[in-house]
């Protein structure tokens, strides 16, 4: 059976604006609303299409987090995943620790393919599917705006800073989803009710043997150095001047 | 001491800008030695330029067939080969530093630092988080290699007046062949890089086509600027995704930035604060854009372009 594995992760939704604690101990989560990460959805929409041309038979979605990341594993079977893993935490894990969590997943599921979204709205690491593609000794094909699976290959157009690269990379493969990869469906009453019955597996973090790497520490959080307020000016004419009083023009 | 390995990015001829502004950053951690590393088909033209960098002590080149496009799949385990020795393993925060360096790090069993915005220390780091909502610090341990990539914006490119030696090295590793270069389509060159110009001028969805994009354009040339564009001129079409600034797309600091009919989400905001200054033009004077601007209008952008070009 052709398996593909998907990554969510369950972020601060991408329309709250995020607030530092007083205390600088971290962001504030407390009665904040919650989703899949964007870039997450986008991979899980590929991995669906992939199957519905018939080159995969299940889609499989994971999540590393706490027993409420079951809510996005739900939506994500509602839109269409036939099966969800959690890997259960009640700390926050580290990325390498989340690589090698997700190769242990991967080990057991032996998938063809691995789609995970290319960062995660919260931290903005930027660096999951590479470093589990590197553990597993595989292709990542990160920043995949287009993906064509053919045979034993896949053909994914990148976006890069000075435009599009096209790479081939040999299945088993790990690709990581940039924004315009494609528009994920919305999900639809009756799925969500059809999701309730789909197979939702929890493993306990610590049941995968992850070895944790050096820790890196994050010691204070802080709000951004705000800018000073600016001028309203009428015209162009008043813009004019005050560019070229600013020196700028 | 620290002894920092820093990867060059490059397309085989000229040294990527980010790099000038990495070295910049690593040279900020005390007692900093910097070897730059050029892994190419053929590094000399390359390398010249990265020896002339201030505060790089040694340029190493590896040259080899593999790496005449830079796939992170091939440079991860050369990079790692020559990693024995080096404290720090730096690279920009470009989509070339961001493939690969996380394979450096998986590869060395560490984690990594993305998105350097200071240097506190020699293993305390500042980064942006949340789309730059907020800005956490960072404590590495002191025995393990620290690997991160350094946010160019918030940098200023080192000087180039140096001139260190330049050492071909070899990197006798088994290079994986999953992975194959097919084809790059690269945007147009005839404007100012949109990462170093000192002028950037971008446009948002309200330009609505890619034909009145011209507008901005033919503003952009008046004042030599760079072009640059919202998620949503993107996502319409209107400009390719190389013109993206934002969370997702391109980080700038330019010293003047203006945003045309851009209503200033804080995902896009994240990729402007550093510029010096920002001039904001939108219909909407509610657009969370003028919260940041230094100099705003408010107006129909379809009147002001035409008469602002007039007007320059």
């Amino acid at each position: 059976m052709k398996k593909i594995l998907v990554g969510l992760k369950r972020v601060v939704d991408y329309n709250v604006r995020v607030r530092v604690k007083s205390d600088g101990s971290g962001v504030e989560t407390d009665g904040v609303k919650m989703s899949i990460n964007p870039f997450d959805e986008i991979a899980l929409e590929e991995a669906l299409r992939i199957k519905e041309k018939g080159a995969a038979d299940e889609v499989v979605v994971v999540s590393i987090g706490s027993a409420d990341s079951q809510q996005q594993l739900r939506t994500g079977l509602a839109m269409g995943a036939d099966r969800a893993i959690l890997v259960e935490t009640g700390e926050s894990v580290d990325t390498l620790s989340c690589a090698r969590a997700l190769l242990e997943i991967v080990n057991r599921e032996d998938p063809i393919l691995v789609i995970v979204g290319k960062q995660a709205i919260d931290d903005d690491n930027i660096q999951t599917g590479q470093m589990l593609a590197t553990l597993w000794n595989r292709p990542a094909a990160s920043f995949a705006s287009q993906l064509e699976v053919d045979g034993d290959t896949v053909r994914v157009v990148r976006e890069v800073d000075i435009g599009l690269e096209t790479i081939e990379v040999d299945l088993p493969a790990v690709i990581t989803a940039d924004l315009r990869l494609n528009e994920p469906r919305y999900v639809k009453l009756p799925d969500i009710m059809k999701a309730k019955k789909k197979p939702l597996d929890q493993i306990p973090f610590a049941d995968l043997g992850v070895v944790a790497g050096p820790q890196i520490k994050q010691v204070l959080f802080e709000p951004p150095s705000e800018r000073e307020k600016g001028i309203m000016v009428d015209d162009v004419q008043g813009l004019v001047a005050a560019l070229k009083d600013k020196g700028l023009v | 001491m620290a002894r920092i390995l820093l990867i060059a990015e490059h397309d085989g001829t000229t040294l990527n800008p980010s790099v000038a502004k990495t070295v910049a950053c690593a040279a900020e951690i005390d007692a900093a030695e910097i070897d730059v590393v050029v892994f190419a088909e053929s590094a000399s033209q390359v390398a010249t330029e990265a020896a002339g960098l201030d505060s790089v002590l040694r340029v190493l080149t590896v040259e080899n067939a593999a790496n005449k496009h830079p796939l992170g799949a091939v440079l991860a385990p050369q990079v790692v080969a020559l990693a024995d020795g080096y404290s720090h393993i730096f690279g920009p925060s470009t989509t070339f530093g961001k493939d690969l360096m996380p394979r450096v790090a998986a590869l060395l069993g560490v984690n990594q630092i993305s998105d350097i915005m200071s240097v506190e220390g020699s293993h305390t780091f500042k980064r942006p988080i949340y789309a730059g909502s907020a800005i956490v610090t960072m404590e590495a341990p002191a025995d393990a290699p620290v690997v991160a990539t350094v946010r160019s914006a918030s940098y200023r490119a080192i000087g180039g007046s140096n001139s260190a030696p330049v050492e071909s090295v070899e990197c006798a590793v088994e290079l994986p062949a999953h992975t194959r270069f097919v084809d790059l389509q690269a945007g147009s060159s005839d404007r100012p890089d949109l990462q170093t110009a000192s002028r950037v001028i971008a446009g948002g969805r309200a330009l609505g086509s890619e034909e009145d994009f011209d507008l901005i354009y033919t503003l952009a040339e008046k004042l030599g600027a760079g072009v640059g564009a919202s998620r949503a001129a993107v996502d319409a079409g209107y400009v390719p995704n190389e013109m993206q600034i934002g969370q997702t797309g391109k980080i700038i600091a330019p010293d003047l930035y203006i945003a045309i009919g851009i209503s200033g989400a804080i995902q896009h905001l994240t990729g402007i604060k550093d510029a010096g200054t920002i001039v904001a033009i939108n219909k909407d004077e509610e657009a969370p854009i003028f919260e940041v601007a230094d100099i705003g209008l408010v107006g129909d952008l379809f009147t002001i372009l035409p008469e602002l070009s007039e007007a320059l």
